[in-house]
């Protein structure tokens, strides 16, 4: 692969030894890739050193320290190096628990305590503690065609989709990488060819409500894998909350990292635009009975109609979403056999408190919490065996990793059910 | 004697040769909840694959999907023992190439024939990671 004078000098350890392990690490990356050169990045989204008590106990010979957890694992490097400043505008994505109720998301205190201490080190360096899925929801805005780095499959999927910035889909270990060097693989969605639509997607009932987003969006990746839809038809304007659900569900039922809506997002003036000279290899249409058929998949593990846990806030959750929560309680308190959890970002969390909202939920018997989700954490209540969601992404996984059942419905179906610990959800 | 080896040409994406048996699937693999890092099985509830240990085979699949947390995964997956032997797919993405480089395993695209068709599970398979090729020995 071609590389300038500056990242050849990195390579050559110019910078030090923790910029030429990135480097060596990004060459691995891009030559595997067959990538030919690298582009700069100006916004880089990770984990970077977060620790676990697993990783920590693993480097144990290496002191276990976060060093030797950013040096073997984030930059896959034998030798142990110290992590310098990030050079490039840096945020932590979620991850971890929630620094206030790790006890009750299940975590020991050494488990929240290597956490306490990666998380300053990060900080340190430079990193944005963001804690959440949904970075573009609390300030870090990339700009039209700017040059990303980011994880988060529901992220990436935004980035590209509704702000029309350019990123793959990066892991752990090519962020943290990047975060010291400002370098990323020239792949993919960097390039203008890669970005256009490849399938026709035509939707002919109406999409409006989030949980019928979430549902197109399910659809939407079952039916194009790893390619980038263009929609059109009976759709109502999204707005930030219905993107968010919609990306996230196409890039867990496959791995759509791009889609462009005809009309609405930005790089989709209109059809032409969006295909910009392709011919759409397939086209699919989403209808009455398409939609029944992403309803019942996502509602097909479960069976017990008793609902003991409810969880929101998959992608973290909006204030607008916190406030629906409280709108739709009413004043109400959840079954004394179920449980409510709320997960969103620190900073929307400051709001919610700010407005009461925090409150209100504590006062029906629920809990907002930040940093993590049920998924990531692996953390459900006591004793949990059904659970009600209102995101098909949630349902996609937590089933999987947790290994109880999980209905899927719409917000008010998530709240009716924590009210009443019994799940009435119906198909639209 | 069995047959002679189907010998498939491809790109090297991992370098470095191994041998074992393939494990195949027509369906795209999630790593970061998909699959068990520590146990070294695939969990998606709806997977052909769901419960089969990946540990030590050479996966045959036609590329990744999910979660950015594919890396991660198996990563955890070779820190814990688990990994797959080497890699053979079909679709380049950044997930799996950066899984692939993590791991540390052979690994294979690209390839002059679908591997896919060719190979099927329990079959012996030789992976050159830096020639680029994939050595089959068919199953009995």
């Amino acid at each position: 692969m071609q590389l300038t004078d500056d990242e050849r000098a990195l390579l050559d350890g110019r910078d030090g030894k923790a910029k030429q392990k990135a480097m060596e690490l990004l060459v691995r990356y891009a030559e595997a890739l067959g990538a030919e050169r690298f582009v700069a990045t100006t916004n880089v989204a990770g984990v970077p050193g977060q620790g676990s008590v697993f990783l920590a106990n693993y480097y144990k010979e290496s002191g276990g320290g976060r060093d030797a957890i950013f040096s073997h694992f984030d930059l896959d490097s034998d030798e142990l190096v110290e992590m310098p400043p990030v050079v490039t505008s840096s945020c932590h994505l979620q991850g971890g628990y929630d620094p206030e109720n790790w006890q009750l998301l299940g975590a020991t205190e050494q488990a929240a305590q290597v956490l306490k201490d990666t998380e300053k080190y990060a900080a340190d360096r430079g990193v944005k503690i963001l804690k959440t899925c949904t970075p573009y929801l609390v300030g870090n805005v990339p700009k039209m065609g700017e040059h990303c780095a980011w994880m988060e499959s529901s992220a990436v999927i935004y980035c590209n989709s509704v702000l029309g910035a350019r990123t793959n889909t990066e892991g752990r270990e090519s962020t943290s990488a990047a975060m010291l060097t400002g370098k990323i693989p020239d792949f993919g969605f960097h390039q203008d060819h890669y970005r256009r639509g490849t399938h026709k997607i035509e939707v002919d009932v109406a999409v409006d409500s989030l949980m019928d987003w979430g549902m197109l969006g399910y659809f939407v990746g079952e039916v194009v894998g790893e390619r980038i839809p263009v929609i059109d038809g009976r759709l109502g304007v999204p707005d930030l909350i219905r993107y968010k659900h919609f990306g996230a569900a196409a890039a867990s039922s496959g791995g759509v990292e791009m889609y462009h809506i005809v009309g609405v997002t930005p790089e989709a003036p209109n059809e032409s635009a969006a295909f910009g000279g392709n011919r759409p290899l397939e086209t699919f249409r989403y209808g009455a009975a398409e939609r029944k058929r992403v309803y019942e998949t996502l509602n097909s593990n479960a069976r017990d109609a008793d609902v003991d846990y409810v969880m929101l806030g998959c992608p973290h959750a909006a204030l607008e979403q916190i406030a629906e929560a409280c709108t739709l309680l009413a004043g109400r308190k959840i079954s004394p056999n179920c449980r409510l959890w709320i997960f969103t970002s620190r900073i929307v969390k400051q709001q919610a408190d700010r407005a009461g909202y925090t409150e209100v939920i504590r006062a029906a018997g629920g809990h907002v919490m930040t940093d993590t989700c049920s998924a990531i954490g692996q953390a459900l209540p006591p004793g949990t065996k059904v659970a009600a969601l209102d995101s098909a992404k949630q349902v996609h996984y937590l089933p999987a990793i947790m290994g109880i059942q999980a209905w899927f419905g719409s917000t008010a179906d998530c709240i009716d059910a924590a009210l009443t610990a019994r799940w009435n959800g119906r198909a639209p | 004697m069995s047959a002679a080896p189907i010998v498939l040409h491809g790109r090297r994406v991992v370098g470095g040769r191994t041998e074992g048996e393939a494990l195949v699937t027509r369906q795209t693999i999630s790593g970061w909840g998909g699959v068990n890092p520590m146990q070294g099985v695939v969990i998606e509830t709806h997977h052909e694959l769901r419960g089969v240990s990946f540990k030590d085979k050479v996966l045959v699949f036609p590329g990744a999907k999910g979660s950015s947390g594919w890396s991660v995964a198996f990563h955890l997956a070779r820190l814990a023992g688990t990994a797959p032997k080497a890699l053979v797919f079909n679709e380049m993405t950044t997930k799996i190439a950066l899984g692939a480089v993590v791991m540390r395993v052979p690994a294979v695209t690209e390839l002059d024939r679908d591997p896919l068709d060719l190979i099927e599970t329990g079959d012996w398979v030789i992976v050159d990671g830096d020639a680029g090729t994939v050595e089959i020995h068919k199953r009995g």
